[in-house]
C-alpha cells in the first residue's frame, strides 16, 4: 500500500485510577483523510493530545513514527515543529485581534530590526485565506466572522505553519449544513494537495463520505481500521465496532410499571446563546410516573442544552415550547417556576454548576428549598440538619458530619448530596444529567438503587447518559438525540446498541 | 479528557468500604478550619495585649476604650456591609464618598435649613438607600462588575457631595444631632464614681450569651450534633463575660455607655442573624460560593445582589450619621478613604477574595485589630508613614494567610 506518514504503536496512557488508552496503534498514510470514530469517552481526544504533545513523552508508553523516525513531543510546540497541527473543537482565537494577527499568531512576520512586517502579514493572510476560500478581509477582527469563517482561519492558521499531518477535532460539531459541506469540500482539496488529515468525527455519514480509513476505538483500545473504499465499510458497520460492548447484569433489577404521564415538552426549540444555529430543535418527549426515559446522544447532540433550556431557561435564547406537568401546561421562565412545578435538574458538571463546594453538605442540600426550612424568612437550622441526616442516612453519604465540606467528598458522595438536595424540593419529575459520570462503580451501583427506589414511590425520572449501556440497563424507553433533533423513541426491550447508534448518528435527510 | 469507565467492575476499589475512607473528612481539616476561623481572635487578642504592654496600659485604660469605640465606630458600620458584598463576590469602593454625601444632605437639612435634627438621621438613610438602590441597579439588572460600578459611584458621589456643600463645611450640628455619635447613657441608675447602668447593661448582655449559647447547645445535642464538652463550653462562656464584664467596667469608670455602641452592637446583633439565620444571607453566600450552582438552584440572583447595595447603602447611611454628629458638621472631604478601612476589616476578618466565605463578627474583629493598631501606635507616637505601611503589610499577610490556607484544604482534597 501506499506509504504511512504516521505510525503510533502500542500507546497507553493512564491517569489516576483509570486507564484511558491501552495498546492503541495507529497507522495513517500519506495523503489520506483518516476518520477516528468512537463513543464519547472512548479516548479519541486523550490519542490525540498524546500525538500532539499534550501529554509529553514519557506520560504514556508507546511509540509514535513519523516519516519512518521515532518522535519524541514535549508539547505543542515541538510537534508543530514537525508539521503535525492540531484543531480543537473549541477554537483558539482570539476574538478581537485581526484574521491576520491570528492567523500569524506566536509565529508573526517580522521584518526590519524584529518589528512586525504588517503588510507582508497581511499579503501572507491573504493568500492563505485564498487558499481555504474564505474572502475576507484580513484586518478585521475575528469576532465579527461566524463559527464556520472562524473554522476555516483556523485552517489557514494551520496551512501558514506548513502543515503535513493536520487533526481537526468535531469540525463540524458546532457548523450548520452549508458551512459544513465547504468544510468538507475544503479538506477534500487539501488532501489532494498532500497534506493528510486526521479527523475525529462523530457524524458518520460526513465520514463515509470523505474518509480514506477509519479507525474505530472502544474504551481505550483499537477495535479496527476500515478501508473505506471496501464495499462493506458502512454506517452500520462503523456503529457495531463503536458500541461492541457487553451489559453484565451490572444494574439492579426494577418492576417497571409506569403510571400516568407526569412530564412532557412539545416542539421544544432553543437557539444556541452566541452562534446563529439551533441547538434544540423542535424536540417533543414525555415521562409517565414511575418510569425512567433516557436520553441517548453523541457530544453536541444537544441533551445538556435541553434540559437546561426547558430547567428555568437556563440555558440558550430565543427559546419556544411548551412544558405540560400532569397534563396541565406550566409556566416554567425561571429556574425558581420550574421547582415549584415539580422539576429538577441534576447537572452533569457537578462541580461547576450543582455544588457550592466551600460551603457544607448540609447548607448544600437545604439550598434549591431553603423555603421549606423558614418562615418570613428565617431558616430553621435544627430542622435544616434534622433534613441533611435524614438523607445523609437515605442516601448513605459518607461524611463524619454534615458539617463538612462538600470539596472534601469523593465524587460518588458529592453526587449523592446533589440527589439529595434535589429530593429535598419534592420534585415530581428528575432530570439526571451523567448521573454517574466519574464516580467510582460501587457508588454508581448505589444511585442506580436511589434511581430505583425514587421510581419505585411514583417519580419520572430522566436520565441523561453517553453510556449505552447504562441507558439500556436503566430505562423502561430511550428517545435519541442528534444534532438538537430527537430522532427516534424506542422501547427498552427492543433498543440495542447498534440501533440507538444508528438512530444517534441519524442527520437530517440531505440533498447531497 | 473524557474517559469513562466500562462498566465492568474492578478489583475491590469500589466497594462502599473504601469509599468511607476517602468520603469522610479526615480531623485534620476539622483542626485546620476552626484554626482558620479561631486564628483572627487569637491575633486580635496578641494584639490588645502587645499594645497594652507597648503603651503601658495606655491603650487599655477607660477613657481610650472609650475613644477607640467612639473612633472607629463608622468604620465598623461600614465593614458590616462591606463584608456582606464581599461573600456575595462583590465589592464597594464608594462607601466613604456616601458617608460624605449623606452626612452633607442631613448637615444642609438641619443646619442650614434649621429642621429638626431628626429628618437629618431619615433624609441621610434614604441618600444613602437611593445610592445603594443606584449601585444595585447597576451590577445586578444591567450586569456590570461592582468595582466599576462603585468606582464610578466614588467620584460622582464626591462630586455631588461638594455640589450639595457648595464646596464649603458646615457646623455645628444641634446638640441631640451630636449625641447619635458622642452622647453616652450615663447615671441613669446613679452610681459611685462609676456608672452602674453600663455594668447592669454588661451583665445582661453576658446573661443573654450565656442562655442563647446554652440553649444552641441542647438544641444541637437535641439533633444529635457534635458539641463541645461542657466544660469546654463553660470556659469558653467565662471567658467571653469576663472580656465583656472588664470592658463594661472600663466603660463605666469613664464616661458611660456611649449611645455609638448600643446602635453598632443592635447592627452586629441583626446582621450576625441575618448573615446566618436568614434566607437572604443563606443565598448571599451560595451565590459567592458559586454563582451558577446558586441560579441553577432557583436563588433570584439579580434580587440579591441588587438588596446587597440597597443594604450597603443604608448603613452608608447611618455610617453618614455617625461620622457627621462625631466630628460636629460635614466637610467636601469626609469619609475620604473609608471605604478601604472597611475593605481591609472585611478581608482581615476571614473573608475571601472570592466570596462565598466571611462572617460579620469576622469583619468586626478585623475592624477592631485595625482600630486597636492605629490607636496604639498613635498613644506611641510613631509617624504617620510607618502606620501606614504597617497596616499595609497587615493586610497584605491576613490575605496571604487566607490564600495560603485555601491551597492546604484544597491540597488535602
Amino acid at each position: 500500500m501506499a506509504d504511512v506518514l504516521l505510525e503510533m504503536r502500542d500507546i497507553t496512557k493512564t491517569f489516576p485510577g483509570v486507564k484511558a488508552l491501552e495498546n492503541v496503534s495507529i497507522a495513517v498514510r500519506r495523503g489520506e483523510i483518516h476518520a477516528i470514530c468512537g463513543e464519547n469517552g472512548a479516548g479519541k481526544s486523550t490519542l490525540m493530545k498524546v500525538l500532539s504533545g499534550v501529554y509529553p513523552t514519557g506520560s504514556y508508553t508507546g511509540e509514535i513514527v513519523l516519516d519512518g523516525k521515532p518522535v519524541h513531543f514535549n508539547g505543542i510546540r515541538d510537534s508543530e515543529s514537525q508539521g503535525i497541527v492540531i484543531i480543537h473543537q473549541e477554537l483558539a482565537l482570539v476574538p478581537f485581534l485581526s484574521i491576520a494577527e491570528n492567523i500569524f499568531l506566536g509565529n508573526e512576520v517580522r521584518g526590519a530590526g524584529g518589528l512586525i512586517d504588517w503588510n507582508r502579514t497581511n499579503a501572507e493572510a491573504t493568500k492563505l485565506l485564498a487558499e481555504v476560500g474564505l474572502a475576507e478581509n484580513p484586518t478585521s477582527p475575528v469576532i465579527q466572522l461566524g463559527i464556520g469563517k472562524q473554522q476555516l482561519v483556523e485552517i489557514a492558521k494551520a496551512l501558514s505553519k506548513e502543515v503535513k499531518l493536520l487533526i481537526l477535532d468535531e469540525p463540524t460539531a458546532a457548523l450548520n449544513d452549508v458551512d459544513s459541506a465547504h468544510l468538507l469540500d475544503l479538506l477534500r482539496r487539501l488532501r489532494d494537495r498532500g497534506i493528510t488529515c486526521i479527523m475525529i468525527s462523530h457524524k458518520l455519514n460526513e465520514i463515509t463520505a470523505i474518509a480514506d480509513s477509519t479507525t474505530v476505538i472502544r474504551d481505550g483500545r483499537t477495535v479496527e481500521t476500515l478501508d473505506m473504499s471496501a464495499a462493506d465499510s458502512t454506517q452500520a458497520r462503523i456503529i457495531r465496532g463503536m458500541v461492541g460492548r457487553d451489559i453484565d447484569s451490572f444494574y439492579p433489577d426494577r418492576e417497571s410499571a409506569p403510571g400516568e404521564e407526569v412530564f412532557r415538552i412539545e416542539d421544544w426549540t432553543a437557539w444556541h446563546p452566541t452562534q446563529d444555529r439551533k441547538v434544540v430543535d423542535g424536540a417533543s418527549l414525555n415521562v409517565r410516573a414511575g418510569e425512567v426515559v433516557g436520553i441517548a446522544g453523541l457530544m453536541g447532540a444537544g441533551r445538556t442544552e435541553l434540559a437546561m433550556s426547558v430547567f428555568g431557561r437556563s440555558y440558550g435564547r430565543d427559546i419556544s415550547g411548551r412544558i405540560f406537568m400532569h397534563g396541565k401546561e406550566v409556566r416554567a421562565r425561571t429556574v425558581a417556576e420550574a421547582i415549584n412545578n415539580g422539576i429538577a435538574y441534576a447537572t452533569e458538571d457537578r462541580k461547576r454548576y450543582g455544588l457550592n463546594l466551600i460551603a457544607d453538605v448540609c447548607r448544600n442540600i437545604s439550598s434549591a428549598a431553603l423555603r421549606k426550612l423558614s418562615r418570613g424568612g428565617w431558616v430553621n437550622g435544627n430542622e435544616e440538619i434534622k433534613v441533611a441526616e435524614q438523607s445523609r442516612r437515605d442516601m448513605n453519604i459518607k461524611t463524619s458530619t454534615v458539617m463538612a465540606t462538600v470539596g472534601t467528598l469523593s465524587g460518588g458522595n458529592q453526587q449523592k448530596v446533589v440527589l439529595s438536595k434535589w429530593l429535598f424540593t419534592d420534585p415530581d419529575v428528575l432530570i439526571l444529567d451523567e448521573p454517574t459520570r466519574g464516580i467510582d462503580v460501587g457508588a454508581k451501583y448505589e444511585i442506580y438503587t436511589i434511581i430505583n427506589k425514587l421510581v419505585a414511590q411514583g417519580k419520572a425520572v430522566i436520565v441523561i447518559s453517553s453510556e449505552l449501556p447504562e441507558l439500556l440497563g436503566m430505562c423502561d424507553r430511550v428517545y435519541t438525540l442528534s444534532a438538537g433533533r430527537i430522532t427516534g423513541e424506542v422501547p427498552v426491550r427492543e433498543a440495542t446498541q447498534e440501533n440507538l447508534m444508528a438512530l444517534m448518528t441519524k442527520e437530517k435527510e440531505l440533498a447531497g | 479528557m473524557t474517559s469513562t469507565k466500562p462498566p465492568q467492575t474492578r478489583e475491590s476499589g469500589g466497594s462502599p468500604a473504601a469509599a468511607l475512607t476517602t468520603g469522610t473528612s479526615d480531623p485534620r481539616t476539622l483542626i485546620m478550619r476552626n484554626l482558620r476561623q479561631s486564628g483572627i481572635y487569637v491575633a486580635f487578642v496578641v494584639i490588645v495585649a502587645l499594645f497594652a504592654i507597648l503603651t503601658d496600659g495606655v491603650s487599655l485604660s477607660p477613657g481610650n476604650i472609650t475613644n477607640i469605640v467612639l473612633q472607629y465606630s463608622y468604620i465598623l458600620v461600614l465593614a458590616i456591609g462591606m463584608v456582606i458584598l464581599i461573600i456575595g463576590g462583590h465589592i464597594d469602593l464608594s462607601v466613604g464618598s456616601v458617608v460624605a454625601l449623606t452626612g452633607a444632605v442631613s448637615a444642609v437639612l438641619v443646619i442650614q435649613q434649621g429642621l429638626p435634627w431628626w429628618v437629618g438621621v431619615v433624609a441621610a438613610i434614604a441618600v444613602g438607600l437611593a445610592v445603594g438602590a443606584w449601585h444595585g441597579f447597576w451590577v445586578a439588572y444591567i450586569g456590570m462588575p461592582a468595582f466599576i460600578v462603585t468606582l464610578a459611584g466614588m467620584l460622582l458621589f464626591r462630586g455631588l457631595t461638594l455640589q450639595v456643600l457648595d464646596n464649603i463645611s458646615l457646623s455645628p450640628f444641634p446638640a441631640e444631632y451630636q449625641k447619635v455619635a458622642n452622647g453616652f447613657l450615663n447615671g441613669l441608675l446613679g452610681g459611685q464614681g462609676y456608672d452602674a447602668f453600663t455594668l447592669i447593661i454588661g451583665a445582661v448582655a453576658v446573661a443573654g450569651i450565656a442562655v442563647s449559647g446554652y440553649r444552641t447547645r441542647a438544641a444541637r445535642i437535641g439533633y444529635q450534633q457534635s458539641v463541645e464538652s461542657f466544660p469546654l463550653f463553660v470556659l469558653r462562656i467565662l471567658l467571653i463575660g469576663a472580656v465583656i464584664m472588664y470592658f463594661a467596667w472600663q466603660l463605666a469608670h469613664a464616661r458611660g455607655l456611649p449611645i455609638v455602641l448600643i446602635i453598632l452592637a443592635i447592627l452586629v446583633i441583626v446582621y450576625g442573624l441575618v448573615t446566618r439565620r436568614t434566607v437572604f444571607g443563606r443565598q448571599v453566600y451560595a451565590i459567592g460560593g458559586n454563582l451558577s450552582a446558586a441560579q441553577l438552584s432557583g436563588v433570584k440572583v439579580k434580587s440579591v445582589n441588587f438588596w446587597m447595595f440597597v443594604n450597603m447603602g443604608f448603613l452608608a447611611g447611618v455610617a453618614g450619621v455617625i461620622y457627621s454628629s462625631r466630628s460636629n458638621g460635614a466637610q467636601p472631604a469626609a469619609g475620604n478613604m473609608f471605604e478601604l478601612d472597611a475593605i481591609a476589616a472585611a478581608f482581615i476578618g476571614g473573608a475571601a477574595v472570592a466570596g462565598g466565605v466571611g462572617t460579620v463578627v469576622g469583619a468586626m474583629v478585623g475592624g477592631l485589630i485595625m482600630a486597636v493598631m492605629s490607636n496604639g501606635m498613635q498613644l506611641m507616637g510613631i509617624d504617620q508613614s510607618v502606620q501606614s505601611v504597617i497596616k499595609g503589610l497587615v493586610l497584605l499577610f491576613a490575605v496571604a494567610f487566607d490564600i495560603y490556607n485555601k491551597r492546604r484544604v484544597g491540597a488535602n482534597r
